[in-house]
């Protein structure tokens, strides 16, 4: 089974078509790389799938685990195991990193009928991840993105799923803005999650993420529908001639 | 129900005259309902006070009468009918307590319910509790302890008896008891509240602390506070103020003052949490406050830190009077008003001193059809030389249909003062709101997140066991308000 399903997605913004019929199948252990140029419906598909207030879909359907995600809140959707890496983290002023982290992993937790960590294991916790991510205690002091540079602010959006621990993580744009050194931290954050029981999402219009992030399948997105799908040689198959080689091939 | 002949009596050989049929039930000890001189007479006569504090009392109540209800706050209510409210009430019986066991157990469970675990904050925190229970005090502990450092911490009625002196001549002495309405009705009929001394070079051991609670049904609150600090000494005050559900609004009209001499310091904190009212706004207290501080020592200081979040109406300013050379003001508030409920808060800074220094740090949050006045007055003497403010209002603003006003008011008279003035508004934003979420937050637990990162630098004033307390109630506070 797979652990994400979507089905012949279509969904309107603004009155508008955006997203045209998408299906995806994504299953345990695999990472997909999402591709494709500017406005070819990324963000909103990937704010779809989180749920967020005027996503909603117009037809079709999206399932997390077998179930259905429609008419899910985007907070049991994240409980439930669902991940999204912002392309912009958001800033939340005053509110501490550890405190933000502990409310998020211990409503996860809940929800998997797991014990709430105290506040001492879970620093504990938190300190052994964050060293693992090259997340400075320092940064977990201050508040949640204020001040963060771009680095620091993908960096945090990883930790963040390192400690959910998620089924399905998208990462949306993760690469943006972030130098070569950058990327490589995050990237290899990235990386140490893969494991056989989670999938992963990438989305970028970007090759060179996944130089380091290696997909095993990579789609291109174009106009709200995925016009091909293949493996990672179809990445570099955009790099070298551009979206506009195989939107009009296709 | 029937006036007794005998309840007639009691108040005729209390106040000497009879001019109300009332009814009372005097297992209660109840005043007759509405305001006379009589009243004010049975008042004194009841707390067997001496004749200069029922002839200081009459002054107040006869500058009261000529005295007119305050309208430039912006908040809206029916007229008071002050015949139609209790002026004194006390609890049905005033046992002479031991220790908390004797303590009615249904009081301790109201604590209890409220979050405010007693025991463990007296025997883990050492706090010094003076509970007021309505009008009168009903424990008081750790006094010995505090004895042994020359601190007096008692309800004022009882220092009105033991240290006279004391209490003439600072009673009025930062509040003139013509200050203003409800100062004046406050002077008049006050019926409790706690009276601290610290002696010069003391460093209070424990935080002192009062809960208030509102109980009897229309029973008007009046309570007083009084706390001097001698030269070089400290003393951290909590006062915590909860009431359960009432049809009735209930008026609460406080007065508290503070004076600090030479190089003292005085904090104190609030956290109130009166019945706000139904969604419309029903049934919620009416709290008419006037708290100020006298700074009149060199070097001292004098800091409020208030987290509001209850009442209909809140109409209160703390405020510092920056009367010794280099004295410093402190105002920390969080003032939060969901649905009908009314806050018209701030502070006034008077600076006289040279090299006075004031700091106000307010942040105002709105939901429902709320209304959140922020009013604040800076006043730089002529004297004031080199004197300093900085003042930061913050408003935030949950939902469409609620308000935030920021009005303050700047008196500079001396050209080396330097004046700062900051303001913002902002709305908790959809993407916010998402991002927590998305973390797997509900609505209520980001709100509660949010809204305690917009007010960490007030929280962080806070005493360490009252800022936990105060975290929730700001969650709890504005339960329903978003999504």
């Amino acid at each position: 089974m797979s652990l994400l399903e979507i089905k012949k997605a279509h969904l309107k913004l603004d009155n508008k078509q955006i997203l045209k019929g998408i299906s995806l199948s994504v299953n345990a252990g695999e990472v997909h790389a999402i591709m494709g140029p500017n406005g070819s419906g990324k963000s909103t598909m990937s704010y779809m799938l989180a749920g967020r207030n005027g996503y909603e879909l117009e037809s079709g359907d999206v399932l997390l685990n077998g179930e259905s995600l429609i008419g899910m809140a985007a907070d049991e959707r994240a409980r439930s195991g669902l991940f999204l890496a912002f392309q912009y983290p958001v800033e939340l002023p005053g509110v501490g990193g550890i405190a933000f982290l502990r409310e998020a992993v211990n409503s996860r937790r809940k929800h998997l009928g797991e014990k709430e960590l105290d506040h001492l294991a879970f620093v504990k916790e938190v300190r052994k991840v964050a060293g693992e991510m090259f997340v400075k205690d320092e940064m977990l002091k201050r508040s949640v993105n204020v001040g963060f540079s771009g680095g620091e602010k993908k960096r945090f959006e990883i930790l963040q799923m390192a400690m959910l621990k998620p089924t399905v993580s998208i990462l949306d744009e993760t690469d943006s803005g972030l130098d070569v050194d950058a990327l490589k931290t995050v990237s290899d954050g990235v990386n140490s999650q893969r494991s056989d029981s989670n999938a992963i999402i990438v989305i970028t219009h970007y090759q060179r993420l996944l130089d380091y992030i290696v997909p095993d399948y990579v789609h291109i997105l174009s106009d709200g529908i995925i016009i091909k799908s293949g493996g990672p040689e179809l990445a570099r198959e955009v790099e070298k001639n551009g979206y506009a080689g195989i939107i009009n091939a296709s | 129900m029937v006036a007794t002949t005998e309840t007639i009596e009691h108040v005729k050989e209390v106040s000497g005259t009879y001019k109300y049929g009332f009814i009372t039930d005097l297992e209660s000890e109840k005043a007759p309902l509405g305001l006379s001189e009589d009243i004010v007479r049975f008042i004194s006569k009841k707390k067997k006070e001496p004749e200069w504090m029922l002839e200081w009392r009459l002054k107040a109540y006869k500058k009261w009468l000529s005295m007119k209800e305050p309208d430039w706050a912006m908040v809206n209510y029916p007229k008071i009918d002050f015949q139609s409210i209790y002026f004194y009430s006390a609890p049905k019986s005033k046992p002479k307590l031991n220790s908390l066991d004797e303590v009615d157990p249904e009081l301790l469970k109201t604590y209890e319910k409220l979050g405010i675990p007693i025991k463990e904050q007296e025997m883990l925190a050492g706090v010094a509790v003076d509970y007021v229970f309505d009008s009168v005090s009903v424990a008081t502990t750790f006094r010995e302890k505090l004895a042994k450092e020359g601190i007096i911490f008692c309800p004022i009625s009882d220092a009105i008896h033991s240290h006279p002196d004391l209490v003439k001549k600072y009673i009025g002495s930062v509040i003139p008891m013509d200050d203003n309405y409800y100062a004046a009705l406050n002077s008049a009929v006050f019926t409790d509240g706690s009276f601290v001394y610290i002696p010069k070079g003391v460093k209070c051991p424990m935080e002192l602390s009062t809960y208030f609670r509102i109980n009897e049904q229309n029973s008007g609150q009046f309570e007083r506070t009084l706390i001097i600090v001698e030269d070089d000494s400290y003393v951290s005050y909590l006062e915590g103020c909860t009431a359960p559900q009432r049809d009735e609004n209930q008026l609460h009209a406080a007065v508290v003052e503070l004076i600090a001499m030479d190089n003292a310091q005085i904090k104190y904190s609030t956290v109130q949490n009166w019945y706000p009212g139904d969604e419309n706004g029903k049934g919620g207290i009416y709290n008419f406050v006037t708290k100020r501080g006298n700074c009149l020592g060199n070097s001292s200081k004098i800091s409020w830190t208030q987290v509001e979040t209850g009442s209909a109406i809140t109409w209160k300013y703390p405020s510092c009077i920056l009367r010794g050379d280099n004295s410093v003001g402190e105002f920390y508030s969080v003032a939060i008003a969901n649905n009908a409920q009314q806050a018209d808060t701030g502070t006034k800074m008077i600076h006289i001193g040279k090299g006075t220094k004031s700091t106000i740090i307010s942040k105002g949050i709105s939901a429902g059809k709320a209304q959140n006045t922020y009013r604040g007055q800076v006043q730089i003497q002529k004297s004031a030389k080199g004197a300093r403010n900085f003042t930061q209002c913050d408003s935030l603003l949950i939902g469409d249909k609620c308000g935030a006003h920021t009005i303050p008011y700047i008196n500079q008279h001396n050209p080396t003062a330097r004046v700062e003035h900051e303001a913002t508004t902002s709305k908790i934003s959809e993407d916010q709101l998402f991002y927590c979420l998305q973390r797997g937050l509900d609505t209520e637990q980001a709100t509660s997140l949010i809204v305690n990162g917009f007010c960490k630098e007030v929280m962080k004033e806070l005493p360490m066991e009252f800022a936990v307390e105060a975290q929730k109630l700001i969650g709890i506070s504005l339960e329903g308000s978003v999504g």
